[in-house]
C-alpha cells in the first residue's frame, strides 16, 4: 500500500513537472503573469510529491518491507537502523530518488526564497528546473522504479555488504548529490538568462549562493569519499583516479571556475559569456558523471550494477539537456556584450587565467577518464589511463594555478600594478623559499614532490594572509585600535575567500608530503617481533579471536612506542563475514593530527601460496603492513576548512539582500561603489 | 571569431555523445589478444598422464585449436561438451594447456568430464600462459597453418559460440 | 618562469618515480636488493591488474597480479631495464596493461590535448587583449568634474586602499 502511494506520488510529480516546464516558460515569453505564477505552486507541489515518495520508500526500508524489490536487494532485517536508512541511497534506484528529491527541493527553495527575483526570470528558471525533473522522473518511472514489487515476498533481504555499513560512506552520496544537483540551479539560471538574452550583475548575484551551496557540498562529499577509502579499504591510499572518482572531481573543478567567474560577472560586468558556459558545463559534467557510473561503459570498482538500456536513456537525456543548452549558447551567447573592460594585468585577467587553468585541469581529467572508452568505441584499440598519466598532466597544472592564486586577490580591478603587488608579496615568497630550504634540510621525506608542494602551500598561505592583513589595514593602522572594528566590518565573503584559499594550502601541504613521504613496511611477523618504521617501534603482542554481530575476526595487538615512550596501542583486525563469504581488513589508525600510524593485518601466512604453507612456523606468521603517513590528516582538514570558508561566504549579507543597481546620477557614484 | 568559440562547445559535445553512444555497445572488460597474427610463443610443456605433451613445434601445418583450462575453474566445465563434440568430429586437432593445476586434480577432472584433447601440456607456474597473454581461464585460441595465433576467445566455448564464432573462423583459416 | 621550465621535467620524472602504497605485495615476493625492489615497486604502479576493476598489480590480491609481480622481479633480476620490463608485458598483453598510455598517433590527443588547450587559450587571450588595447576611462560628467575639483581643493586625504 505504501509502495503504491509512493509510486503514485512520483507519477503525480511527473505530471506537475510537465506543467511546470511548459506553462511558465510560455508565460514568460508572452508576458502572461498568470501562467508565470503557476511556477511557484507547481514547484512546491512537485517537491511535496517527491518528498512523499521518498518518505514511502524510507518507510519500507525502516520497516524492512520485503515486498518491494529494491528493499529486498539492498537491505536486511539484521542491519542496524542507521544503515537501513542510508541503504536507501546506496543503490541505483534509491539514489536516483534522492537525486530527484534534491532537484525538486532546490526548485522549491527558489520558489520560496526567490522573492526578489524578477517574475520572468523566476518563471524561466523554475521551468528549466522542471524540464530536468521531467527527464529524471521519467527515467525513474520507466527504467528504475524503486517501488517495483517482489513476488513472492522473500523472508529476508540480500543487502548486507559489511563494507558499506560505515558512517563515512553513508553520508558521502547525499553530500555528492547535493553538489551535483545544486549545480543544476546555476544551469537553470544560465539557460533562463540565455532565453532572456541578458546577463547582468543582479543575475550573477543570484546565482552565487546556489553555486556556493553546491560547491561546499561537493567539496565535503569528495573529501568524505576519499577519507572513507583511506580508513576503510586498507590500501593506504586515498585517491586512485578511478573513473567514478574523476566523475565527481570534474564538476568540482568546473564549479570552482564558475564561482570565481561569477564574481567578475557581478562586479565588473565582464566574463559573462564564460560564466554562462561554465554554468552549463559544470552541470553537464554532473550529468555525464551520472551516465558513467550507471551505464556500464566504464569498468570501475565503484560502478553500480550496470544496464545498457539505462545507459541509453541517460545518454538521450544528456543529448537533450546538454545538447539543447549548448545549442542555445551558440545562438544567444554572442549577443551578450560585456561592458566592463580591463587591462591585461588586472584582477579580471587574473581570474580569466584562473578560469583557463581550472578548465584545462577539468579537461585533463575528462580526457583521461573518457579516452579509453572513446578509442575503443572507434576501433582504435584498448588503452589504460591510470595515475601515471594524471601525475604527468594534471599535477603540473596545479603549479601555475597556485602561483596565480597567491597574486590574484591582491591585484586591483580593471588595471593593476603587477610589480607593486609582487613587492607586497615578498614576505610570502620568502616564506615559500624558507620552507623549501627547510624541507630539504630537515629531510622531511618525499623528495622533490614534497619540497615543491610545501613551498607552494607556504606561498599560498603567505599570500592569503598578506591579503587579509592588508584588508584589515594592519599595515597602516597597526594592531589594536580599530582593528576589531575593521575585522567586524570586513564582508563575510572576504573571510570566506581567506578561509577557502588557506584551506587549499593546507590540503596541498598534506597531499605533497603524504604522497612523497609515506614510509611503508611490509613483513611477516609472529608474536614478539618488532618493527621499526620512521622512528616508531611496533611490538607485535599477538592475536586473539573476536566475535562481532555478523563476523568473526582475529584481532592483533600492537604496542607502539617512540624513543622508549609509549605512544599508542593499535588493534587491526581481519574479519570474516560468513554470510557474504568476505574477508575484510579493519585498519587501525592512530593520529596526532600531523601524521598517521596506519596498520593493516593481512593473511596468516608469511609465505606466498606456492612456497611451503604447511611449515609450522608459517601458521603463526601474519602479514603486517605498517605505514607512517605524514601530514595525511591535513588533506581532509584542508577540505573542511575550504568548505567552511564557503559556508561563511554564504552568510554574507549581500547575498541575501540582492544586488544594487548602478545609477548614473551626479551624486550616485558613491552609492554604486558601495557594492 | 566569437561565433566560432561559441559553436565549439556544442560541436565538442556532439563528438562526445557519438563516442558515448558507440561506447554503450562495447564491453570494457573484454581484452583483444596482443598476439593476433604473431607466431606462437616458444614453449615446451611436460605431458599430463599418458598423452603426449605440447610444444610450439606441435603447432602449425594445419589449423589447430588450443584451449587453456583448469580443474579448479568452474566455467571450464561448461565448455567440455562442445570441445568433446569438436574433437570427436575430427575437424581440427584440439590441444589443451592445463593452467596452474595439480596433475592428479587435472587427471581426475578429465576422467570424470571426458578428455577431448589430443595433446595436453601442463603449465604449473602459469608462465607459459603469461607468454600467451592469457588473463583468465578458460581461453581458446585458433592457430593457423603457419603457426600464427589468429583468434582468441576468452570465456567458455559453448555450443552456440562454437557454431557462431569458432567453426566459421576455422573454415576461413583453412581456405586461406 | 625559466627556472620552472628547467624544474618541470625533473618534477615530472620525480613524480613518475613516486611509488605509492601497495595493498597486496607480500613480504617474500620482495627482492633482497633494495634498489631492484624499489624499481619493482615503481613498475608495479605502472602495470594494470587485468582481471580487476582499475587496480595496479601492487594493489590487487588476484593470482594473476601476484604472478605478474613475481615476473617483474624476475625480469629485473635478469638485468632488464625498466622500459624493457614494461615492453615485455606490453608484447604479451597489449597497451591495456600499461597504466601510462603509450605515446603514439592515436594517443596524441590524450597527451597533448590539455597543453594544447592551455596554449591555445593563452594565445587567444593575448591576442584579444592586444586587439582591445588599454581600456579608455569614461569621461567625467560635468557634475562629477565639479565634485572632483571640490575634493582636490580640500586638504589632501589619505590615499584609499586598492580594492
Amino acid at each position: 500500500m505504501i509502495g503504491e502511494v509512493g509510486h503514485f506520488a512520483l507519477v503525480l510529480a511527473l505530471v506537475v513537472a510537465v506543467v511546470q516546464a511548459g506553462l511558465p516558460l510560455a508565460g514568460a515569453t508572452r508576458g502572461n503573469a498568470a501562467w508565470m505564477a503557476v511556477a511557484r505552486p507547481a514547484a512546491l507541489l512537485q517537491f511535496g510529491c517527491v518528498a512523499l515518495a521518498f518518505a514511502a520508500l524510507m518507510h519500507a526500508y525502516v520497516t524492512s518491507d520485503f515486498s518491494l524489490r529494491n528493499v529486498v536487494e539492498n537491505s536486511h532485517s539484521a542491519k542496524p537502523l542507521l544503515y537501513k536508512i542510508t541503504g536507501l541511497w546506496s543503490n541505483h534506484e534509491g539514489s536516483m530518488l534522492l537525486w530527484v528529491l534534491m532537484l525538486t527541493g532546490f526548485g522549491a527553495a527558489v520558489a520560496l526564497f526567490g522573492e526578489n527575483l524578477p517574475m520572468a526570470l523566476k518563471a524561466r528558471v523554475l521551468a528549466v528546473q522542471a524540464m530536468i525533473g521531467v527527464g529524471f522522473l521519467g527515467f525513474i518511472l520507466f527504467t528504475s522504479n524503486p517501488f517495483a514489487r517482489a513476488f513472492p515476498v522473500p523472508p529476508d533481504g540480500q543487502g548486507l555488504n559489511p563494507i558499506l555499513q560505515d558512517p563515512g560512506l553513508a553520508f558521502h552520496p547525499p553530500m555528492l548529490y547535493l553538489g551535483y544537483v545544486g549545480f543544476s540551479m546555476a544551469f537553470s539560471f544560465a539557460v533562463a538568462a540565455l532565453l532572456e538574452g541578458r546577463v547582468d550583475a543582479a543575475w550573477a548575484r543570484w546565482v552565487r549562493p546556489w553555486t556556493l551551496v553546491a560547491w561546499c557540498a561537493l567539496t565535503l562529499g569528495i573529501a568524505l569519499g576519499s577519507w572513507w577509502a583511506y580508513y576503510e579499504l586498507g590500501w593506504g591510499g586515498w585517491w586512485a583516479w578511478d573513473p567514478v572518482e574523476n566523475a565527481s572531481f570534474m564538476p568540482w573543478l568546473a564549479g570552482t571556475a564558475l564561482l570565481h567567474s561569477a564574481i567578475v560577472a557581478e562586479k565588473r560586468d565582464a566574463l559573462k559569456s564564460w560564466t554562462i558556459l561554465l554554468a552549463l558545463v559544470t552541470f553537464a559534467l554532473s550529468l555525464i558523471g551520472t551516465f558513467l557510473v550507471r551505464s556500464g561503459v566504464l569498468s570501475s570498482v565503484h560502478a553500480f550494477a550496470v544496464d545498457p538500456t539505462r545507459g541509453a536513456y541517460i545518454l538521450g537525456l544528456l543529448v537533450v539537456v546538454i545538447g539543447g543548452s549548448l545549442t542555445l549558447y551558440a545562438v544567444r551567447a554572442p549577443a551578450l556584450n560585456p561592458t566592463g573592460q580591463f587591462a591585461p594585468i588586472s584582477r579580471e585577467s587574473g581570474l580569466v587565467l584562473n578560469n583557463l587553468l581550472l578548465s584545462t585541469a577539468a579537461l585533463t581529467v575528462f580526457l583521461g577518464t573518457l579516452y579509453p572508452l572513446f578509442l575503443d568505441a572507434v576501433g582504435g584499440g584498448k588503452v589504460s589511463v591510470g595515475a601515471p598519466y594524471y601525475n604527468a598532466t594534471f599535477v603540473p597544472l596545479m603549479v601555475p594555478l597556485v602561483a596565480v592564486m597567491g597574486v590574484g586577490p591582491l591585484l586591483s580591478w580593471k588595471r593593476a600594478d603587477l610589480a607593486g603587488v609582487l613587492l607586497r608579496l615578498r614576505l610570502a615568497a620568502g616564506l615559500a623559499v624558507a620552507v623549501a630550504v627547510g624541507t630539504l634540510w630537515g629531510h622531511v621525506g618525499g623528495g622533490g614532490f614534497a619540497v615543491l608542494g610545501l613551498a607552494l602551500a607556504a606561498w599560498l598561505l603567505g599570500a592569503t594572509v598578506t591579503e587579509l592583513v592588508e584588508r584589515l589595514g594592519l599595515r597602516r593602522g597597526g594592531v589594536g585600535g580599530g582593528i576589531l572594528a575593521r575585522a567586524r566590518h570586513l564582508p563575510r565573503s572576504a573571510w570566506g575567500m581567506t578561509l577557502a584559499h588557506a584551506g587549499l594550502a593546507v590540503s596541498i601541504a598534506g597531499i605533497s608530503v603524504s604522497a612523497g613521504g609515506q614510509v611503508e613496511h611490509i613483513a611477516a611477523m609472529h608474536p614478539g617481533d618488532q618493527a621499526e618504521v620512521a622512528g616508531y617501534v611496533w611490538r607485535f603482542d599477538g592475536t586473539e579471536p573476536v566475535t562481532g554481530p555478523n563476523y568473526t575476526a582475529d584481532r592483533a595487538h600492537f604496542t607502539v612506542s617512540r624513543n622508549g615512550r609509549f605512544v599508542a596501542e593499535q588493534m587491526p583486525e581481519l574479519r570474516r563475514y560468513p554470510l557474504q563469504g568476505m574477508t575484510v581488513a579493519d585498519v587501525a589508525i592512530h593520529t596526532n593530527g600531523l601524521a598517521d600510524l596506519y596498520v593493516v593485518l593481512g593473511d596468516k601466512r608469511g609465505t606466498s601460496p606456492e612456497a611451503a604453507p604447511d611449515a609450522a612456523q608459517a601458521t603463526s606468521d601474519w602479514v603486517v603492513r605498517i605505514y607512517y603517513n605524514p601530514l595525511v590528516p591535513w588533506i581532509w582538514f584542508g577540505a573542511g576548512i575550504m568548505a567552511f570558508g564557503g559556508i561563511v561566504s554564504l552568510t554574507d549579507r549581500r547575498l541575501r539582500i540582492g544586488a544594487p543597481v548602478r545609477r548614473r546620477h551626479p551624486a550616485g557614484a558613491a552609492e554604486a561603489a558601495g557594492a | 571569431m566569437r561565433r566560432i568559440l561559441t559553436i565549439l562547445p556544442i560541436v565538442a559535445f556532439a563528438a562526445l555523445a557519438g563516442g558515448l553512444a558507440l561506447g554503450l555497445g562495447t564491453q570494457p572488460d573484454r581484452l583483444p589478444s596482443a598476439l593476433i597474427d604473431q607466431p606462437v610463443p616458444v614453449f615446451g610443456l611436460p605431458p599430463l598422464g599418458a598423452k603426449p605433451g605440447l610444444a610450439q613445434t606441435d603447432l602449425g601445418g594445419r589449423v589447430i585449436l588450443v584451449n587453456f583450462f583448469a580443474s579448479w575453474c568452474a566455467p571450464c566445465r561448461l565448455e567440455q561438451p562442445a570441445l568433446a563434440q569438436l574433437a570427436a568430429s575430427g575437424r581440427v586437432p584440439v590441444y589443451g594447456i592445463d593452467y596452474k593445476d595439480k596433475p592428479e586434480d587435472a587427471l581426475r577432472w578429465l576422467t570424470s568430464l571426458g578428455d577431448p584433447y589430443g595433446r595436453i601440456g601442463i603449465d604449473r607456474d602459469g608462465r607459459v600462459a603469461i607468454d600467451w597473454g592469457v588473463y583468465g581461464v578458460p581461453e581458446t585460441y585458433l592457430i593457423d597453418r603457419a603457426g600464427r595465433v589468429r583468434y582468441r576467445y576468452a570465456g567458455p566455448v559453448t555450443a552456440q559460440i562454437l557454431t557462431d564464432e569458432i567453426l566459421p573462423r576455422i573454415a576461413a583459416l583453412e581456405r586461406s | 618562469m625559466r627556472r620552472l621550465h628547467a624544474l618541470l621535467p625533473a618534477l615530472i620524472v620525480a613524480l613518475a618515480m613516486t611509488a605509492g602504497p601497495a595493498r597486496a605485495v607480500l613480504p617474500d615476493e620482495r627482492l633482497a636488493d633494495p634498489v631492484l625492489e624499489a624499481r619493482a615497486r615503481s613498475l608495479g604502479q605502472e602495470l594494470r591488474c587485468l582481471v580487476c576493476q582499475n587496480e595496479t598489480i601492487d594493489d590487487s590480491n588476484a593470482d594473476l597480479a601476484h604472478d605478474l609481480r613475481v615476473l617483474v622481479r624476475q625480469r629485473l633480476t635478469a638485468g632488464d631495464t625498466d622500459p624493457q620490463v614494461l615492453a615485455y608485458l606490453q608484447r604479451r598483453y597489449g597497451d591495456f596493461v600499461l597504466l601510462r598510455p603509450p605515446m603514439k598517433p592515436v594517443t596524441w590527443l590524450l597527451w597533448f590535448g590539455p597543453a594544447g588547450l592551455l596554449i591555445g587559450g593563452l594565445g587567444y587571450l593575448v591576442l584579444a587583449a592586444r586587439r582591445r588595447g588599454a581600456p579608455e576611462p569614461m569621461p567625467l560628467t560635468a557634475g562629477e568634474q565639479r565634485r572632483l575639483d571640490a575634493l582636490l581643493a580640500e586638504a589632501p586625504a589619505q590615499r584609499p586602499a586598492n580594492h
